[in-house]
């Protein structure tokens, strides 16, 4: 048991060891979201107002989103970065050592979440710019939310990385399943009042459960919440349980 | 090395592995002794690395029987994976950190106490003369010392066995030479199993034994001075004025094949060459422009059962992009 624990923990340090090590890495995965706030946001929030609609919560608004588009993407490219280092890398290493593909898996998906987090924290950090006041309850609950949707994701990502092994599936997967997720999600647009398949779909993407936590805490307005904090942890912790079984399951039988 | 010790630490018995419809490993059977040096010799895509990854628990097998140091590959994985080490064919160190993190990360894995971990990395790293730059990044090194670094790692936790797929593969022939000295130092210093492949011919003459594999089977199995002896004497090339007419002559005369060789000359076996050329000159039927001889190698042994070159085989598109890959994260 022990030693599984080392496992997992060798595996969580090797890959925040990397993230740290990658400079250029950190700085280029905040351009996508800096750009999404300030530039789309600013864009869309100015038309609004232009159009009298309240604009000017707008960018309020679209800020969680950012910040569980920041995790979504970080997350879930972290665990599938299983899927090379398996055929041409340091995981082959690991895989001949005697630590059972369970803890690889559970380490991996801890590893990706961690990286997934600090990233959100990072963008959590320009709140002041927007003027959203963030206290140390909140800052700590927010990274506690974030933490939580990050395994979800990473979970999601092992599983997919288990049954697909071409990198050309991988463009296919970002533009099929990822952007669809981030858009379905509330990110950019509440999904209370819209089209009635959207907000079907959207109660299938665990981000939506994700960003419904967020915002509330973040904005510190509980009345943006469609469904109460305790609900939307549940069915997170509920998919990242039953993804991580799966996930170990599908990692432990391929070869 | 030690003639009394003649303990099998590996037995592979009818051995099949299939990759949807191929025949990788194709029904092979061998057995390799403790603390001899093994050496798996053959083209690309002869099934060698395939044959290590099911022995290292890292591919199941489609049949046969596989035990290594008594344990069973299929069921006693954990016990199998805690005596050896492994040296890959495609490199597998964490290219972000250094010599030392990387000795660090593979101590923890295999749970090496920490007081020992720190003495153990210095003693191999010193093995493959890495000391004085334990401390820089993986990414900063040249591909030979990437080699020598994951030789050094696997032998932090001292395995029974090594094993070393292609320790060379890539690297220019200064380099293979100086990965074949630390290979030879190693064995003299410390009782262990290595269980190497590689298909440059010359270079598995270090070993006790070599098994020949082409298309997943195994053709030849000895020292390899007695497969070298199947050759039955030197070999002599010839460019002629009249091939054809010199192979019939050659034929009358010695007995022995004559094949077709590179830039038009042709390739034959005799017992005694100092003899046989003074004679061949005086009485050859055409004019013969030149004439050269020399003691088998393993090349030959493989020429003379499989009728082709060791080194005329096409990588297959699988083994292309692996190449590939390899040479943008060795280099
Ligand atoms: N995972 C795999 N899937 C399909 N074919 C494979 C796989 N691994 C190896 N092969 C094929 O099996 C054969 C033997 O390969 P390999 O054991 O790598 O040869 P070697 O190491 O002797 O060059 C080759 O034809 C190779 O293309
Ligand atoms: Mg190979």
């Amino acid at each position: 048991m022990k030693k599984e624990l080392i496992g997992v923990y060798t595996i969580w340090l090797r890959d925040i060891k990397r993230y740290f090590r990658d400079k250029p890495r950190i700085i280029g995965s905040l351009g996508q979201p800096i750009l999404f706030l300030f530039v789309l946001g600013t864009g869309i929030a100015s038309s609004l107002s232009f159009k009298g609609g309240g604009g000017g919560d707008y960018l309020n608004f679209m800020f969680p989103g950012i910040i569980g588009m920041t995790v979504l993407f970080t997350s879930f490219f972290s665990a599938m970065s299983i899927v090379w280092d398996r055929e041409f890398g340091f995981l082959r290493e690991v895989l001949v050592a005697p630590i059972s593909r369970t803890s690889i898996v559970i380490g991996k998906i801890l590893g990706g979440s961690t990286i997934a987090m600090i990233q959100g924290a990072i963008i959590l950090l320009f709140a002041p710019l927007l003027k959203i006041p963030i206290t140390f309850t909140v800052f700590f609950k927010v990274i506690g939310i974030m933490f939580l949707v990050a395994m979800t994701i990473a979970a999601m990502g092992i599983v997919l990385a288990s049954v697909i092994k071409s990198m050309q599936a991988f463009q296919v997967i970002t533009n099929f399943l990822l952007m669809p997720m981030f858009f379905l999600s509330g990110a950019l647009f509440p999904l209370n009042d819209t089209v009635k398949w959207m907000n079907v779909v959207s109660r299938a993407n665990p981000l939506f459960y994700g960003i419904d936590a967020m915002r509330p805490v973040i904005l510190d307005n509980p009345a943006l919440q469609l469904y109460p904090l305790w609900l939307d942890m549940v069915v997170l912790a509920s998919v990242t349980v039953v993804m991580s079984i799966l996930g170990a399951f599908l990692f432990s039988r391929q070869e | 090395m030690n003639d009394i010790n003649t303990n099998n630490i590996i037995e592979v018995k009818n051995l099949v592995k299939e990759f949807k419809g191929l025949r990788a490993v194709d029904d092979i059977t061998f057995t390799v002794k403790e603390d001899e040096i093994f050496g798996f010799l053959g083209p690309n895509g002869a099934g060698k690395t395939t044959t290590i990854n099911i022995i290292c628990t890292l591919l199941s097998k489609t049949s046969g029987e596989v035990t290594l140091g008594g344990y069973n590959v299929a069921r006693e994985r954990n016990k199998i994976r805690n005596c050896i080490g492994m040296v890959f064919q495609d490199p597998s160190l964490d290219d972000r950190l250094t010599a030392l993190e990387n000795l660090y990360f593979h101590g923890l894995l295999y749970n090496i106490p920490r007081s020992a971990l720190k003495e153990r990395s210095e003693e191999v790293l010193e093995m493959v003369n890495l000391t004085s730059r334990k401390k820089s990044l993986v990414m900063t090194y040249s591909g030979g010392m990437k080699r020598r670094l994951e030789i050094a790692r696997g032998l932090l936790h001292y395995p029974k066995i090594l094993f070393l797929d292609e320790p060379t593969l890539g690297l220019d022939p200064q380099t293979r030479n100086k990965i074949w000295d630390y290979i030879i130092k190693l064995k003299k210093s410390k009782n262990i199993t290595i269980f190497l492949t590689s298909h440059y011919m010359e270079e598995t003459e270090i070993c006790d034994r070599i098994a020949i594999i082409d298309k997943g089977k195994i053709i030849a199995l000895d020292t390899p001075d007695n497969l070298k002896r199947t050759i039955g004497g030197d070999i002599i090339t010839i460019l002629s004025e009249d091939n054809v007419k010199l192979k019939d002559y050659i034929k009358e005369i010695t007995g022995s094949e004559v094949h077709d060789a590179k830039e038009g000359k042709i390739r034959f076996e005799v017992k005694d060459s100092s003899s046989f050329i003074p004679k061949l000159i005086k009485n050859s039927p055409v004019k013969i422009l030149s004439i050269s001889a020399r003691k088998p190698t393993l090349n030959d042994v493989f020429l003379d059962i499989t009728g082709r070159e060791i080194r005329e085989e096409n990588a297959s598109a699988r083994d292309s992009l692996r190449m590939r890959m390899r040479r943008r994260m060795r280099h």
